[in-house]
């Protein structure tokens, strides 16, 4: 952890920077009341971090917009005491936040592609701040603390970033740039909002150091997070919400390793990574199997065989850029093997390539000994049966207009025939994969984010293929949902032994479900071999950075006890 | 696996009955748009059974009567012969109207044509019927009724392919964005990825999910089109007086608009009312297809 000492020395403060208790919001218009958030208490000191972890609708991002007086339009704020340094907030109105906003409190919200304005270069945004605050005079000096900011910050390159338009930047630079305008006026708080969702690991990691830094500047911390490793990394407290209540609260330390709330106890059981191997990370039950058999597949020796497979892609600028490049492995029987890499890595594109969904520039890929890439389409399309894919947004790989039912029938109808039968078997698929009856005749967008993902999977195994394709097949979910969606995966694999390719930038997900492991930079392989070597004995440099960038949750020993359900 | 969790908060609501469904649809409608949809109602049926809305037989030329401004015996007041104009304005109402709906049915058809093979014909047929859009759409649409018209002569039929024609460059070009975004949609690579064939998806994915707005586009259509049409017929290149469609009313007032301006003012509130009914519906359906309905009024 870092230096605490300032945060301890500052902690003989006898009074907190932030004070909250029963703070209650609801939204919607009488009397048909909404409670969002339910009597929530904290008390916050300079150079501490507090976290507030939960997943979606627990209310923690209300919670953190409420602090800056930013609830939104029909909402009804009622607090026994909100204080901030000292002062009674609670009866501000939009006009005195103003005065705050900025200036002693800064927000960062959580997609910074979508929080700086397209159209103004990034300078401008940085220093918009310090312009309304009147904080500087002249545009020159507006401009040299603007560069300073970004240095700061560790914006490489600064003067000529400040200078560029947000879309130019990196997604890490670009969430720095938005780190430095909130922390531009020197606010005595800053809050923010998922600061590190859609950034890649090793980017992660440098902007949790900035954070850690400000924090030990002296400032206080408010983090919004799902993410519990990443919270493990920089928070001193930790605020655990459910449905708009705090379930538990304490030290980081204690609340983390060995929490008392049993919905902060599956929480940590639920989060993937090498120890939960073998081990259900859910409390749901397995599927009953019925009559569904296993896929046996009568052939010998690799599944899937790709060799010496190259892909570029001409931008609008017809400059051609390799997405992948050199890329060999195979697939066994009963085998899940997991590919793992950031973005721009060519996890992806391998996937599509081995769906035949794009035809390689070179190499081959061999499907069940047989030519796959190579063949006609026409060909190709009678033995598509043999493999499937699960997206990461299954929503948009539904057809807006169909139920459940349709969608699952019309893979099952490429090989079943007759109605009856058909809809018997869209039954049983949807059975297995834990879909209530009364879901059937659903639209996807009726359906929750897991649910959408377990008609995938129905709509996936149907035509019992012997490699199944998952492309980033949870990193959209909520940790519990993620926790029974891999459940899922996995009993389908025992049972039906099929074979997965898993691809995934999550390394505690690939390190639980994979027996071997790919890892991918820049479109090539830059490691491979058995999921335990390569994740915790790495020897490529870069799997090394990779994998020390990652954060990590301690070890809890009460998982040991429940492994091999 | 086999009973969801609720704890976890996947639980989603249970569908209310089918009346309960209706009776929230009927509330949920704005309090505008069945206003709108009483006055296309009654357009309709001056359009189709025009004896039920007449109040006098409207070729009656009672020249004792003429202009006589709006009253109690004359609704609207009478034109120069003396004819009702508010039976005459019914009585247009079929040739308006079937001016508007068979113009927009032949733009659709067109551009339907046109954008299926821009949308659908690989980068060929794309360039190739693009640029011909693009020739349709330098026309203006008053150019292209004058050279139909010199053709053909002026006729109800005439005027319909005068402006159906057009007006169906701007449809076709929408068409084509349509399907040019679903035809890279996630569903037609899931489809292709199950191993359906290409026309299979063409017809069970792409054709619905692309012309699925064109329903708000009709309705938005029809407006358009009457508004064409009788400002076709005004400049006397549509049909001709004594015909009672509004745009030919409108030209024969021309000369008595100081005179007697309801001659020109009530046909023109015919129009303007039936576009304005009909761009509020086709909003409306629109906001819905989106699922962005909002205000009370409208």
């Amino acid at each position: 952890m870092h230096a605490r000492n300032f945060g301890e020395a500052v902690n003989q403060q006898q009074q907190p920077l932030l004070k909250v208790e029963s703070l209650n919001v609801a939204f919607g218009r009488d009397p048909l009341d909404h409670p969002v958030v339910r009597n929530v208490s904290l008390d916050l000191y300079a150079g501490r971090c507090l976290a507030i972890v939960g997943e979606s609708g627990s209310g923690k991002s209300v919670t953190a917009r409420t602090l800056i007086g930013l609830t939104g339009a029909n909402a009804k704020v009622a607090t026994a005491v909100f204080q901030f340094e000292g002062k009674d907030v609670a009866r501000y109105n939009d006009r005195t936040w103003q005065r705050i906003r900025g200036k002693e409190i800064g927000f960062v919200s959580q997609d910074a592609l979508v929080s700086l304005d397209q159209l103004r270069k990034v300078g401008r945004e940085v220093g918009e701040g310090l312009k309304l605050h009147r904080e500087v005079r002249g545009r020159s000096a507006l401009e040299a603390r603007v560069i300073e900011l970004l240095t700061e910050v560790d914006v490489p390159d600064p003067a000529i970033k400040a200078r560029q338009l947000p879309h130019e930047l990196s997604g890490g630079q670009r969430q720095r740039a938005l780190i430095a305008s909130a922390l531009a006026l020197d606010p005595k708080l800053l809050i923010a909002d998922e600061p590190t969702t859609a950034l890649d690991a090793t980017v992660q990691a440098q902007v949790l150091e900035l954070l850690a830094r400000t924090r030990d500047r002296g400032k206080a911390l408010i983090i919004i997070s799902h993410d519990l490793a990443v919270v493990s990394q920089i928070a001193d407290e930790v605020l655990v919400m459910r449905d708009g209540e705090v379930v538990e609260r304490g030290s980081a330390a204690d609340v983390l390793s060995n929490p008392q709330h049993e919905y902060t106890q599956r929480l940590l059981d639920a989060v993937p990574s090498g120890h939960s191997r073998g081990a259900r990370l859910s409390h749901a039950d397995a599927p009953r199997l019925g009559k569904v058999t296993p896929i046996t597949s009568r052939h010998d020796g690799p599944l899937i065989e790709v060799s010496g497979v190259a892909k570029g892609y001409r931008g609008p600028d017809r400059i051609l850029r390799t997405a992948v490049e050199d890329v060999s492995f195979s697939l066994g029987v009963g085998e899940t093997l997991g590919i793992v890499g950031e973005s721009g890595s060519g996890k992806s594109t391998t996937a599509r390539l081995v769906m035949a969904l794009e035809a390689p520039d070179a190499g081959e890929i061999r499907l069940l000994g047989k030519p796959w890439s190579t063949l006609a389409e026409r060909e190709r399309r009678d033995q598509r049966h043999r493999i499937s894919i699960i997206y990461q947004d299954p929503l948009s790989s539904f057809d807006p207009r169909w139920s459940i039912q349709r969608i699952v029938q019309d893979s099952v109808a490429t090989f079943v025939d007759g109605e009856q039968e058909q809809r018997r078997r869209v039954a049983e698929l949807l059975d297995l994969v834990g879909l209530a009856r009364a879901f059937h005749a659903r639209r996807p967008l009726e359906l929750s984010g897991g649910q959408r993902q377990r008609v995938a999977i129905a709509r996936a195994i149907a035509p019992s293929p012997s490699v199944i394709v998952c492309d980033e097949p949870v990193s959209a979910l909520d940790v519990s949902i993620q926790a029974q969606v891999l459940d899922l995966l996995a009993d389908l694999r025992d049972q039906l032994k099929v074979s997965y390719l898993f691809i995934s930038h999550d390394l505690g997900v690939v390190h639980h479900i994979s027996d071997r492991v790919l890892v991918m930079n820049q479109g090539r392989i830059v490691e491979s071999g058995d999921a335990e070597d390569v994740l915790l004995r790495p020897s490529d440099p870069y799997t090394q950075k990779l994998v020390s960038a990652v954060p990590r949750l301690q070890h809890r020993p009460a998982r040991a006890a429940r492994s091999a359900a | 696996m086999s009973a969801l969790n609720p704890s976890f908060g996947e639980f989603v609501e249970e569908r209310p009955a089918l009346s309960r469904r209706a009776a929230a649809f009927a509330r949920s409608v704005p309090f505008g748009i069945w206003i709108a949809s009483l006055v296309v109602a009654l357009f309709l049926i001056a359009a189709i059974f025009p004896q039920l809305l007449e109040t006098t037989n409207p070729y009656n030329i009672n020249l004792a009567a003429r202009f006589s401004a709006p009253s109690a015996a004359h609704l609207l007041g009478t034109d120069q012969l003396g004819r009702d104009v508010f039976s005459r304005i019914v009585a247009g109402t079929g040739e308006s109207l079937s001016i508007g709906f068979g113009a927009t049915g032949i733009a659709l058809a067109l551009a339907l044509a046109l954008g299926l093979l821009a949308g659908l014909g690989g980068k060929v047929g794309d360039a190739i019927v693009s640029r011909l859009i693009d020739v349709l759409f330098a026309f203006p649409v008053l150019f292209l009724a004058l050279m139909v018209v010199t053709v053909y002569g002026a006729s109800v039929t005439t005027t319909m392919f005068a402006v159906g024609i057009g007006t169906s460059a701007g449809y076709a070009r929408m068409i084509r964005g349509q399907l040019v975004a679903v035809r890279d949609a996630g569903y037609v690579e899931a489809a292709r990825a199950i191993g359906h064939r290409k026309t299979k998806i063409v017809w069970q994915h792409i054709l619905p999910n692309a012309l699925r707005p064109l329903i708000a586009l009709f309705t938005l259509g029809v407006g358009n089109a009457v508004i064409w049409a009788s400002g076709i017929s005004f400049l006397g290149l549509g049909v001709a007086p004594p015909s009672p469609e509004w745009g030919a009313q409108l030209a024969a007032g021309r000369d008595y608009t100081t005179a007697a301006w309801w001659l020109e003012v009530m046909p023109g509130l015919a129009i303007v009312l039936l576009a304005v009914s009909v761009t509020v519906i086709g909003r409306h359906i629109q906001a819905r297809l989106e699922g962005t309905v909002r205000t009370t009024l409208l």
